[in-house]
C-alpha cells in the first residue's frame, strides 16, 4: 500500500497524475453527493438545457444516499454505495470536467477508459462503514432535487475522509491486484 | 384462543427492527471477530478490524450500521390457536417498520415501481411478508434488513439434473466470485436448491437466518456447506473484495423436494451488514 496523502478538493490534473492504485488518501474539502436518480435526472436535464446543478470543474461525486441526521447530527450514516450503477452516466461528467468519484466495487470498461482520457480517478471507501464514515463529514445540504430524499444532491464538507485509489488514469485496478494475490482457485467466467 | 392485539405485534416489530439496523447478531460478531486471525492480507486484517470499530460505534450511539437500511423482509409464522385482535397482522407490521424508520432514523429506500417513476415510498414499507400457520398459540417473526448492494449480485439458475452436485458448486462460486467488491464481504451465502424457480430463492433467504456455524441437519448437505465455506475463501477476494482469505464466515443450505426434470439452485448473498433479528410472541 502507498503512503498516506492528504488531498483536498477540488482536484487539479497534478493532483490526478500523481495518485496510484492503492495510495491511501484522507479527502478534505467539498464534495457532492449523487446516486442512481440524481444520476438520471441531472443527465436528462443535460441533455435539455446543457447545464447541471452545480459547477463540476475538478469536483468529487461521492456515491451515498445517507440517513437522517438524528438532533445534534450533521449527517446520519453515510457509507459508498455501488460506483457500477453509475457507469452509463460517468464518463459524460468525466468529460465536463468531474476529478473523482467515491464509491464502493468495480468499475466498467467504459469508466476505466474515462479516467484516463480525461484526467480523472475513482476512489474506494470502506463499504458498509457508515456510521465510522459519518464521523468525518462536517456540514451537509441539499443542493438540488430535494424531492429524491436521500438522493438528493448533497454538499458536503470532508474532513480527512479516508479513501483509497481504486482506479488510477495508468489503469490499474486495486481490486483486480489484490484479489489475484490470494486467489488459490480459478472459476471459468 | 389466545388473542393477541396488533398493538402488540407493532411494538414488538418496531423494537426488532431498530434493534436489528444498530446491533449485529452476537455470532455474526464473534465470526467477525474470529475471522481477523485468520486472515492473511493485511488490508483484509485492517477492514475486519474497521468493520467491527463500526459495528462498535453504530452499536454504541444507536446509529444506523449501514446506511443502505435495507429491504424489510419478514418471515411469520402465526400459531392456528392464536387470534389477532383490533385489525391486521399485515398492517401490523408495516406500521412497526414505519415507525422504526421514523423514530430510528432510517433511510428510506424503497420505491413504489421499479420501472417509471421509483418514487421513494417515504417509510420503508411495504415491508415483503412471508406468512406460515404453524401449530400452537405463539407468533414468531424472523426479521432481516437486506441491502440492496448485496441483494444485486444474488442469482438463481435453472440447471439440468445432469448438472448435478458439481453443476451446483461451480454455480454458488462464481456467484460468489462474481459478487466480490461490490457486495461488501465477508459474506454470509444462502443456498436454496430444489423446490421450483420461485421456492428456491425463498429457501436461499431463509438459509440466512441460521445462526452462524450451524449445519445442516442432513450430514451430506452439512459436508456441502463447509465444502463451499472451504472453496469461497480460496477464491482470493477477501475483505471488501481487496484480496484475501476471508470472503465468506459460512454458508448455509436449505433443500427441497424437486420435479424429475429440475434442478434449481439460488443463491442470496449476504454483506457484512447481516442485521436480522427474532422475536416470539
Amino acid at each position: 500500500m502507498g503512503d498516506v496523502k492528504r488531498i483536498t478538493t477540488p482536484l487539479t490534473d497534478e493532483v490526478i497524475e500523481s495518485l496510484k492504485v492503492g495510495d491511501r488518501v484522507l479527502l478534505s474539502g467539498y464534495v457532492y453527493t449523487a446516486r442512481d436518480a440524481a444520476h438520471k435526472r441531472m443527465l436528462e436535464e443535460y441533455e435539455k438545457t446543457g447545464k447541471l446543478p452545480f459547477d463540476i470543474k475538478g469536483q468529487v461525486i461521492y456515491y451515498v444516499g445517507p440517513t437522517p441526521p438524528k438532533p445534534g447530527q450533521v449527517i446520519g450514516s453515510a457509507g459508498p454505495t455501488t460506483a457500477y450503477r453509475m457507469d452509463k452516466y460517468t464518463p459524460k461528467l468525466h468529460q465536463l470536467g468531474l476529478k473523482a468519484t467515491i464509491g464502493k466495487g468495480w468499475r466498467g470498461k467504459e469508466v476505466k477508459e474515462a479516467l484516463k482520457k480525461y484526467k480523472a480517478v475513482y476512489f474506494a471507501a470502506y463499504g458498509g462503514t457508515a456510521a465510522l464514515l459519518s464521523k468525518h463529514i462536517k456540514s451537509a445540504e441539499i443542493v438540488a432535487y430535494e424531492d429524491l430524499g436521500t438522493e438528493a444532491i448533497r454538499r458536503l464538507y470532508f474532513e480527512d475522509f479516508p479513501v483509497i485509489v481504486a482506479n488510477d488514469i495508468y489503469g490499474g485496478d486495486i481490486f483486480e491486484e489484490g484479489q489475484k494475490k490470494y486467489r488459490e482457485i480459478e472459476i471459468e467466467p | 384462543m389466545r388473542q393477541i392485539p396488533v398493538e402488540l405485534i407493532t411494538e414488538k416489530v418496531k423494537n426488532m427492527v431498530m434493534d436489528a439496523e444498530y446491533n449485529l447478531p452476537e455470532d455474526f460478531l464473534n465470526a467477525l471477530k474470529s475471522s481477523v486471525e485468520k486472515e492473511v492480507s493485511p488490508i483484509g486484517k485492517e477492514i475486519l478490524n474497521t468493520i467491527l470499530e463500526n459495528a462498535e460505534v453504530a452499536s454504541k450511539e444507536k446509529m444506523a450500521y449501514c446506511q443502505d437500511t435495507g429491504y424489510p423482509v419478514f418471515f411469520v409464522e402465526v400459531g392456528q390457536d392464536v387470534q389477532i385482535t383490533g385489525g391486521s397482522i399485515r398492517e401490523a407490521i408495516n406500521e412497526g417498520v414505519r415507525q422504526a424508520t421514523k423514530e430510528g432514523y432510517l433511510r428510506a429506500s424503497l420505491a413504489y415501481d421499479p420501472i417509471f417513476e421509483r418514487k421513494n415510498t417515504g417509510d420503508n414499507t411495504p415491508a415483503l411478508i412471508y406468512f406460515d400457520i404453524v401449530p400452537g398459540d405463539k407468533i414468531k417473526i424472523k426479521f432481516a434488513a437486506k441491502g440492496g448492494g448485496s441483494e444485486n449480485q444474488s442469482k438463481q439458475v435453472m440447471l439440468r439434473p445432469a448438472d448435478g452436485l458439481e453443476g451446483v458448486k461451480k454455480f454458488v462460486l462464481k456467484t460468489i466470485a462474481n459478487a466480490g467488491p461490490n457486495a461488501c464481504p465477508p459474506f454470509t451465502v444462502g443456498v436454496g436448491i430444489g423446490g421450483t424457480f420461485d421456492y428456491s430463492t425463498v429457501l436461499a433467504k431463509k438459509a440466512l437466518f441460521r445462526p452462524i456455524g450451524d449445519r445442516h441437519p442432513d450430514p451430506k448437505i452439512a459436508k456441502l456447506e463447509e465444502e463451499l465455506l472451504e472453496l469461497a475463501n480460496k477464491l482470493g477476494v477477501g475483505p471488501l473484495g481487496f484480496g484475501g482469505r476471508i470472503t465468506a464466515v459460512d454458508v448455509k443450505i436449505e433443500v427441497a423436494p424437486v420435479h424429475i426434470a429440475s434442478l434449481p439452485v439460488a443463491v442470496n448473498i449476504q454483506c457484512h451488514a447481516n442485521r436480522h433479528s427474532e422475536i416470539e410472541i
